[in-house]
């Protein structure tokens, strides 16, 4: 094979795979002998285009730290008590500290033996005088904190990612970016209001008994004992829409939480035609469940999901079954959500949303059409620039730019790039520069010609003593665009991709394809003066 | 067809007044910048934090009555803006106390309530916590720093350090009128505005290497004369591609800024302005510093052999 021949099955494989890569894109459905081997890949629209919402969530991942310190605080208290060693406080301090407050030297001898067969992973700091009492502190070391918090943000992805998957979201995204923001892409998501609601939610479920002999009105935080904590529910009056907040005073400590459950589903109560959560706990919990409603009979129990309490239900008899129902004043929607978040289980923190960036559908499709005309202005124009002002070799160029386009548009299916609005802008963009190259050329072509060179002569000269400076303006405009790409997000990541993959085509198409349509002409036609 | 035949103009001859025009727009452009770094500037809110909301309603609502009823509805520091086509709105709150997620729901809420009758729909809402912008601050002042980087170290290693310079200048030149401009016409500073602008920064290169290339190639011909009308042969002999890749540019660019539609169009409009004084720059700026340059130095000029041999 020629040289020459060579490069034309280069140019039309190229633009054959380029309409491949293409058809799944345009073509709504493809026919059943496509789907075996042929790509079916296609443009992704970015939320700017087709509406939806992005999201960035910051997991408070302290929390999850000051949690597990709590954990350890309660567990501590437990063991402290089962060996009768006596204490005057167990609690978290800080960020990365749980003090045991002592009487006396004596017991922090035994205090000391039992944390360090207990805890080996935490660092002892030796007693010392505290107030006039002893205190003994355990902290938790650096490299320990910074695992969990990593664990922490992971586990919430996870969560935020079987929450999305069970509400039901085509095509989500979801990814960590840096050590504690998640970043969640909902495309063509209808109501973002509740699907925020339904991701941002910590669902930390917890029953806890309610002390009735304290009023809530009345308490303040130092007028109840140590280990109760004041709840507000939340108690709809049934025969009007009022809501009235009843505080009550529950124990600090969780009878049972959420994390023994197995299952969440709503189910209609068939009296009152209300939506309640049927919860199912697994063995461990049924059993907690079962000794806890046998001790508690007649007593009110509080089910409390992040701090609120949606009801507090008098236990009647002993449940042993192992499934409880959550009752509330809630829709169904909502009593369907519970259902989701329970079912997902909590997040290990709570998470704070830092971005919310939805667009509507409608101002998509209208950027998209938009986008359309200005790309077929711009060709348009360009293409009659440039066969005014360069004849035959401008429209040589022009067939150059469409293929830079078509490659361009193929490049980016095959990749399954995502197409932003900023992405059309750097495709129209690009329709200009494309023919740029080609304009350095034909000057170089004339001034080639102005010196009475042949034709034949004046093309050769002209795309060799081009090509340099084309390869340096299209090196720095990809040192740019390659910058763009690293530090943007979304849109103008979109811009940078389209931009960055539009100046490598260009260079194929401006120096190999036209010059090969130049050298067909002039080697079978005997072409004496160039219309250029 | 030739527009620009045979010119003969003193480039850089003019590179006194140019100098002057172009050190004022400079100076105005790092006001811009402070102004910018100080937040005092017209913000996006993707840089200050905040909430924008656009909404669309069936019937027109005056922008007077809307801005009573935000400012009725605490709401008092809302800037709003009209959208030409379609009864839209566009309400831009910068930071408040209420938390993320909050302002766009009390827009919403403040216009359900007062204007019963006019339904409305929510385009697109944009919320903005001041960590991410703080973030994206620093993150925009690296790639601009770094595409600098890039650029004078690609040049120099192409040309030699004095061409890199020049470059350099003019790259920053561009980048400073562009700012200007904006900050001027106290348009919004946002990220799409920075993307514009690190692309002119690309695409102004284009056309200045354009002018480097072709005073490298005559002054390894050794022509007689001056360096400056050296300098002004070269850029005279490329002033019309350099006019035509620039005009064909710019078709596409307009094209964009007429009919792109309103979400890109100011970045439409600093592509625009970038593509002229990119343009602009590459003539009046970049080789004149590279002749101010050598003049200074006393000496022929010496440039290192490109490393491919030009033919």
């Amino acid at each position: 094979m020629t040289n020459h021949s060579w490069r034309v099955s280069l140019i039309l494989i190229f633009a054959l795979i380029s309409f491949i890569y293409l058809t799944p894109t345009v073509v709504a459905q493809l026919p059943s002998w496509w789907t075996g081997v042929l790509p079916k890949d296609k443009i992704n629209l970015g939320l700017d285009l087709q509406g939806g919402t992005h999201l960035v969530m910051e997991v408070e991942t302290q929390k999850a730290i000051e949690g597990t310190l709590d954990l350890v605080a309660t567990d501590l208290e437990d063991s402290l008590n089962a060996a009768h060693v006596r204490y005057k406080q167990v609690a978290r301090i800080g960020e990365d500290l749980v003090q045991l407050t002592l009487y006396d030297k004596g017991t922090a001898e035994s205090a000391q033996q039992l944390i360090k067969n207990k805890y080996p992973e935490y660092e002892l700091i030796p007693p010392f005088e505290d107030k006039g009492f002893v205190a003994l502190q355990l902290r938790m070391d650096k490299s320990v904190v910074q695992d969990r918090k990593d664990k922490a943000a992971a586990q919430a992805l996870e969560t935020i990612r079987n929450r999305i998957d069970q509400f039901g979201v085509s095509e989500p995204t979801i990814q960590r970016e840096g050590i504690n923001h998640i970043v969640v892409q909902l495309p063509g998501i209808k109501d973002p209001k509740r699907a925020i609601e339904l991701i941002g939610k910590t669902a930390r479920l917890e029953f806890k008994m309610v002390d009735e002999g304290i009023s809530g009105t009345t308490a303040t935080p130092g007028s109840i004992p140590e280990d109760y904590e004041i709840l507000v529910e939340k108690v709809a009056n049934p025969s009007s829409t009022v809501v009235t907040d009843v505080p009550l005073a529950v124990k600090r400590k969780a009878a049972i939480t959420g994390d023994l459950l197995t299952d969440a589903q709503v189910r209609i109560d068939s009296q009152y035609n209300q939506p309640y959560v049927s919860i199912d706990f697994n063995s461990t919990g049924a059993r907690l469940f079962d000794q806890v409603t046998a001790a508690n009979v007649g007593k009110r129990f509080a089910i409390v999901l992040d701090g609120t309490v949606y009801s507090a239900p008098v236990i009647r008899e002993r449940i042993s079954g192992g499934s409880a129902q959550i009752s509330g004043n809630f829709s169904e929607k909502e009593a369907a959500d519970l259902a989701i978040v329970l079912r997902a289980g909590s997040l290990p923190a709570p998470v704070k949303i830092v971005q919310n960036v939805t667009v509507g559908p409608s101002i998509g499709v209208d950027s998209i059409n938009k986008g359309l005309l200005a790309g077929a202005v711009g060709v348009g124009l360009v293409v009659v620039f440039m066969v005014i002002y360069y004849r035959m070799a401008g429209l040589v160029a022009n067939l150059g730019m469409v293929l830079n386009v078509l490659y361009l548009m193929g490049a980016l299916a095959a990749l399954g790039a995502t197409l932003t609005l900023p992405g059309i802008a750097a495709i129209v963009l690009l329709i200009g520069m494309s023919v740029d190259s080609n304009v350095l050329i034909f000057e170089r072509v004339k001034e080639e010609i102005r010196l009475g060179r042949t034709p034949r002569m004046s093309i050769d000269a002209g795309y060799d003593k081009a090509f340099l400076t084309i390869m340096d303006s299209h090196v720095t405009t990809l040192i740019t665009a390659a910058v763009l790409f690293q530090f943007g997000t979304g849109p103008v990541k979109g811009f940078a991709v389209s931009l960055s993959l539009g100046v490598l085509i260009n260079l194929f198409t401006s120096l190999v394809t036209t010059k090969v349509v130049f050298d067909s002409i002039l080697n079978r036609f005997q072409v004496k003066r160039l219309s250029i | 067809m030739q527009l620009i035949k045979n010119t003969k103009i003193d480039f850089i001859g003019m590179r006194k007044i140019t100098f002057v025009i172009s050190t004022i727009i400079a100076i105005v452009g790092i006001i811009g910048i402070v102004q910018v770094s100080r937040n005092a500037a017209n913000m996006g809110i993707d840089f200050s934090g905040g909430t924008s909301v656009q909404l669309k309603f069936n019937q027109p609502v005056p922008l007077e009555t809307a801005r009573t009823l935000l400012a009725r509805n605490s709401l008092k520091e809302a800037q709003l803006q009209e959208i030409k086509e379609g009864n839209r709105l566009l309400i831009k709150v910068g930071k408040t106390g209420m938390a993320t997620g909050n302002v766009a729901e009390a827009i919403n809420e403040a216009f359900k309530k007062e204007f019963p009758g006019n339904d409305f729909v929510v385009e697109s809402s944009t919320e903005i916590g001041p960590s991410i912008g703080d973030k994206l601050k620093t993150d925009t002042l690296v790639a601009m720093g770094l595409s600098m980087v890039g650029i004078i170290i690609y040049v120099a290693w192409r040309f030699d350090f004095k061409f890199g310079v020049g470059a350099i200048v003019a790259t920053l030149h561009d980048v400073l009128a562009m700012v200007a401009l904006f900050y001027c016409m106290n348009k919004e500073i946002n990220l799409l505005f920075v993307t514009a602008v690190l692309t002119i920064a690309g695409y102004s290169l284009t056309d200045t290497v354009v002018v480097f290339d072709r005073i490298r190639e005559n002054l390894n011909k050794n022509l007689d004369g001056s360096l400056e009308r050296l300098f002004n042969t070269s850029i005279n002999e490329v002033l019309s591609r350099t006019v035509i890749t620039s005009l064909t540019t710019f078709l596409a660019a307009i094209s964009l800024y007429l009919f792109g539609g309103e979400v890109i169009h100011d970045f439409a409009l600093a592509l625009v302005a970038g593509v002229v004084i990119a343009t602009y720059s590459s003539i009046f700026i970049a080789s004149p510093i590279v002749a101010e340059l050598e003049n200074r130095r006393g000496s022929p000029v010496r440039l290192k052999e490109s490393p491919v041999e030009t033919p």
